[in-house]
């Protein structure tokens, strides 16, 4: 079986896996990391949506081994329970999620789309988003709270 | 799903590893068709062959007039490429509209053409640019029209499981000429197109001196409407001029009755409909970047 080395939230893994596995399995089952979801599995939703260098990827459709030797970010990496990014942070303020199994893959996008324009324009966050589709709000509260984000980022001095 | 994942450090690598296994190794860029078709048992391959890493076919670059895409350059970069959004706008819209963000940070070009569906976003536009395509094989290399790679909807003449596409390249638009490219779907984003459509227009003066456009998807094939575009040549593109040829386009387009994407009697007017969207666009950027180029 392959080995997968990669920088995960930060930290150099090694995971067995398969030549077919794909991240999002590999993430979930084999490493523990439930904040990454699995919704269509076809790349037609971004509840899996994770970094891989910085840009956002559908982890479902994303063969595990194309990670080899680059730097994965989910959404475990992006705060802790009691730090949280600035963007979660922000969704908590304007109560972003409903039932919230779209808001790791929505933070994520968020987070991609914010790290390459700080000060993105409504239609911008609409873009940046497009690739995650949420059943239950109507999204209104997930653009304010990406706006309400670049606004908080912006004061501290962009993001991290 | 595989038996092997590997990535070669060079073509010549890469198009050993397909004849060491004899056509059960494919080669793989991003994996956002291939992915889904290996779930689906729609591909056989069980040995991945992935191009991304190979050094050198990431560019977009010019040369000699020409635009040159490498096999690895996703539909994020082109649309971002300011040499593309530039010289060759129409294929930056394209692109622009394929999937979501995270498809096109991920989904190549090449990987657009070789998957051979007439509704496809960047094809139409290549379509549009009359680009040539790159093949090698282990007995060399050699460029070809991009029509002569399509066989039927999905299916490419070139077979992934022996041969490459390197690159692509296409004529840069210059002085007076100008591209737009248009949209039909049931969402902006996430969906293949009920119809696409992409028109080149140069001008000299107030006259038309070459159009080109392209339909998706009325045909098994990506659909170039030649005896449209050849109407408008020679003629000053004004209201009437561009309708009727956006009538002459939609006539001779075929579209399929679709539970997906509609009747066919809807699409047949839908086409002209964006035919003549696109090659208004066009017109008015071609007639824009002329007066400049005449300022300047
Ligand atoms: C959710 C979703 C939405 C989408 N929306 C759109 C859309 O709106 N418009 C649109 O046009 N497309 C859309 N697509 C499809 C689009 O992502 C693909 O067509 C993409 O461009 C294929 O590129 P890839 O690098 O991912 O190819 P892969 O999946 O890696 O490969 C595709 C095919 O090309 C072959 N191949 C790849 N590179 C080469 C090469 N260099 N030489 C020889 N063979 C090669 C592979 O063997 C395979 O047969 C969508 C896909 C998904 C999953
Ligand atoms: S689960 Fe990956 S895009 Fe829906
Ligand atoms: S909050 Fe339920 S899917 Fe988005």
């Amino acid at each position: 079986m392959p080995t997968l080395k990669m920088i995960l939230n930060g930290q150099e893994v090694f995971v067995d896996v398969e030549a077919g596995d794909l991240l999002a399995d590999v993430l979930r089952d084999k490493l523990g990391l439930i904040g990454t979801k699995i919704s269509c599995g076809e790349g037609e939703c971004g509840a899996c949506a994770v970094l891989v260098d910085g840009r956002a990827v559908d982890s479902c459709l994303y063969p595990a081994l194309k990670a080899q030797g680059r730097e994965v970010t989910t959404i475990e990496g992006l705060g802790q329970d009691n730090r949280l990014d600035p963007i979660q942070q922000a969704f908590i303020d304007k109560t972003a999620p409903q039932c919230g199994y779209c808001i790791p893959g929505m933070v994520i996008s968020a987070k991609a789309l914010l790290d390459e324009n700080p000060h993105p324009t409504r239609q911008e966050i609409e873009e940046g988003i497009s690739g995650n589709l949420c059943r239950c709000t109507g999204y209104y509260q997930i653009i304010e709270a990406i706006e309400l984000a670049a606004e908080r980022l912006a004061e501290k001095g962009g993001p991290k | 799903m595989w038996d092997e994942y590997l990535f070669p450090a060079s073509l010549d690598e890469a198009l050993e590893m397909l004849e060491a296994h004899g056509g059960e190794a494919r080669i793989i860029a991003g994996g956002t068709d291939l992915v889904l078709q290996s779930q689906r048992g729609q591909c056989s391959a069980k040995v991945m062959v992935d191009i991304t890493r190979i050094p050198g076919l990431d560019y977009i670059e010019e040369r000699d007039g020409l635009i040159y895409i490498g096999a690895q350059v996703t539909h994020g970069q082109v649309a971002a490429s300011p040499l593309i959004r530039s010289r060759a706008g129409v294929l930056a819209q394209g692109c622009g509209s394929v999937g979501g963000p995270q498809i096109r940070n991920v989904g190549t070009l090449v990987g657009n053409v070789v998957n051979a569906l007439p509704a496809a976003d960047g094809a139409i536009a290549l379509f549009a640019l009359d680009a040539e395509v790159e093949v090698a094989e282990r007995a060399g290399r050699h460029w070809t029209p991009i029509a002569t790679l399509y066989a039927g909807v999905g299916l490419c003449t070139v077979d992934p499981c022996a041969a490459m596409i390197t690159q692509l390249r296409f004529r840069a638009l210059g002085k007076g000429e100008a591209g737009a490219f248009e949209r039909l779907a049931k969402r902006r984003a996430l969906v293949l197109p009920i119809l696409n459509a992409a028109a080149i227009v140069g001008l000299k003066g107030n006259k038309v001196e070459r159009a080109r456009i392209a339909i998706g998807p009325v045909a098994q094939t990506p659909f170039v409407a030649a005896e449209a575009a050849e109407a408008l040549v020679g003629r000053t593109p004004d209201e009437d001029r561009i309708s009727r040829v956006a009538q002459l386009a939609a006539q001779a387009a075929q579209p399929r009755d679709s539970l997906l994407r509609g009747s066919a009697e809807y699409r047949k007017v839908m086409a002209g409909v964006l035919v003549r969207r696109a090659l208004w666009r066009a017109v008015e950027a071609a007639s824009l970047q002329e007066g400049e180029d005449a300022n300047s």
